[in-house]
């Protein structure tokens, strides 16, 4: 584990020698009179998975809506392969809480909506979505409608159809949270295996401090509102381990210790 | 239902009803309840009438154009209060208003307007069928997931397309169901505005009808309307069933 916070500043505009895929820059936002975030800065390492991680009410959902472009910043700017965002784009792809599936569509459908949007035809289109149905572990499920399937499995729709559309960069906003323990546990490994396979970058926001250990390149902790970087961890997990001994892991452990003793003081 | 521990069909209470007609129609207590089985055949004679054929073609054509527009202007109106708060404002009320009112009220008020002709009524079932659709479409746009539209716009939907493909699909069970509800009400429009025309259509043929006391006649008029108005609403009602199953999982 590394601790980078006392360099927070430094350290954050410049990740530790990788690529930069996403940048924010003194992002403010207001809600009416209410501060939610102030003045955030913050670099996302190219084909990392970084988590944003911190208590209800800290922004973190705010903050990756704002990356999306789904909302705006009341200042500061987001700057995505060196380009200022100003709205959605093709290089994003966001990955819902509630799963965000078309009930009305099926899986392959779902799955190829993003690619649908694009004005792509039909076989091809199919075809990519075929292969991202696969890789999730949903082979045999492609004419289902989503109400026939388990939480679990419907967000595993979600991420297909975030992964189809090739973007560079994925938000997932608590993508676990609708889903079972047991369920999460095998999703989040799933999710590893993903994250190495496909080189992209990660953006994930969670409030579970275990499942921000596992699974992120780098843990940012967000204070309670007004949200502020409090904090920027590097787990430093080997995944080349076993799952179960990761969890056993010294390593591990006392990362999840520091950070709940960092964020105690924020539960009522 | 159960009867002495049997099982009763549905359709029984239905028999069971007209078996009764039968009875008080055969023994004569009341001129105005003729036999159930002289209405049947007197229904079976006046639907190969012509009269009763253009009739049935006037009334059709202006309940279907009425329809058509207030399907129309139920639905973008809906969508409209639905979606933007300042039309909600706007429109709120009135619609309240309308959707409550006795609108029969306004018909005389419609044929001085549009004529003594199929305009009025054309007029009369838009105003009673557009304000359920409207209210049904506002409420079905209102509960489409946040996050729904969010996807759309992430994934890089035109505003067009967010419509056509996310709002409009996630709000058809609503709208469905005010459709319904609006093809129930339309077709008392047509006829309540045809009766107060009295000269065109269906409205004519009931006024002839209850005017000479030719009760057989004006049973088997009834019982037609009766059976077109909850075969159309069946109708609705069986793609609404299909429609539910789809979005089950909202």
């Amino acid at each position: 584990m590394r601790n980078i916070t006392a360099q927070a500043t430094a350290a954050a505009s410049q990740p530790s020698g990788a690529d930069v895929a996403v940048e924010v820059r003194g992002v403010c936002k207001m809600y009416n009179d209410v501060e939610a975030l102030r003045s955030i800065d913050l670099d996302f390492p190219v084909g990392k998975l970084t988590t944003l991680l911190g208590p209800s009410g800290c922004g973190k959902t705010t903050l990756l809506k704002i990356i999306a472009g789904l909302i705006p910043a009341t200042s500061g700017e987001i700057r995505v392969n060196g380009k200022v965002v100003t709205g959605p784009g093709p290089e994003r792809a966001f990955v819902f809480q509630d799963f965000a599936l078309m009930p009305w569509a099926t899986v392959m459908r779902n799955v190829a909506f993003g690619l649908e949007l694009k004005g792509m035809g039909k076989d091809e289109r199919q075809s990519i979505a075929r292969k991202y149905i696969a890789e999730v572990g949903l082979t045999g499920f492609e004419n289902k409608y989503p109400h026939e399937l388990s939480g679990g499995m419907r967000q595993r729709v979600g991420l297909a159809r975030a992964f189809a559309v090739n973007a560079d960069v994925l938000l997932l906003d608590e993508p676990f949270s609708a889903v079972d323990e047991q369920n999460r546990r095998k999703f989040q490994e799933d999710l590893l295996r993903l994250v190495e396979l496909e080189k992209k970058t990660f953006i994930f926001v969670t409030h579970s401090i275990e499942e921000a250990v596992y699974c992120s390149d780098r843990i940012v902790i967000l204070s309670r509102r007004p949200g502020r970087i409090a904090q920027v961890i590097e787990p430093d997990i080997d995944h080349n381990e076993s799952p179960d001994a990761i969890r056993r892991d010294q390593g591990y452990l006392d990362t999840v210790e520091e950070i709940w003793q960092g964020l105690k003081r924020y539960v009522d | 239902m159960k009867l002495f521990g049997y099982r009763v069909p549905m359709m029984a209470s239905l028999v069971f009803w007209c078996v009764i007609w039968e009875v008080v129609g055969r023994s004569g207590v009341m001129f105005l309840i003729p036999p159930l089985s002289e209405v049947l055949v007197a229904a079976f004679h006046l639907v190969q009438t012509g009269s009763w054929q253009s009739a049935a073609v006037t009334t059709l054509n202006s309940f279907l154009i009425g329809m058509f527009f207030a399907i129309i202007a139920g639905v973008v109106l809906g969508v409209l209060m639905g979606r933007f708060k300042a039309a909600d404002e706007l429109f709120g009320i009135w619609v309240n208003i309308f959707v409550s009112a006795p609108l029969s009220a306004l018909v005389p008020v419609l044929m001085i307007l549009f004529g003594m002709g199929d305009t009025t009524v054309v007029v009369t079932v838009f105003l009673f069928a557009v304000w359920i659709i409207v209210l049904d479409t506002r409420a079905g746009i209102q509960s489409v997931p946040p996050s729904l539209v969010e996807m759309g716009k992430s994934y890089g939907a035109s505003p067009f397309e967010l419509y056509t493909k996310i709002i409009l699909l996630a709000a058809l069970p609503e709208i469905l169901a005010g459709i319904r509800l609006g093809v129930v009400r339309g077709v008392k429009g047509v006829v309540i505005g045809q009766l107060l025309v009295s000269i065109i259509g269906y409205g004519a043929l009931f006024e002839m009808y209850s005017r000479n006391f030719d009760m057989d006649n004006f049973w088997a008029l009834t019982i037609i309307l009766f059976i077109v108005a909850m075969a159309l609403s069946a109708l609705i009602e069986s793609i609404e069933k299909r429609v539910d199953y789809y979005a089950g999982a909202r």
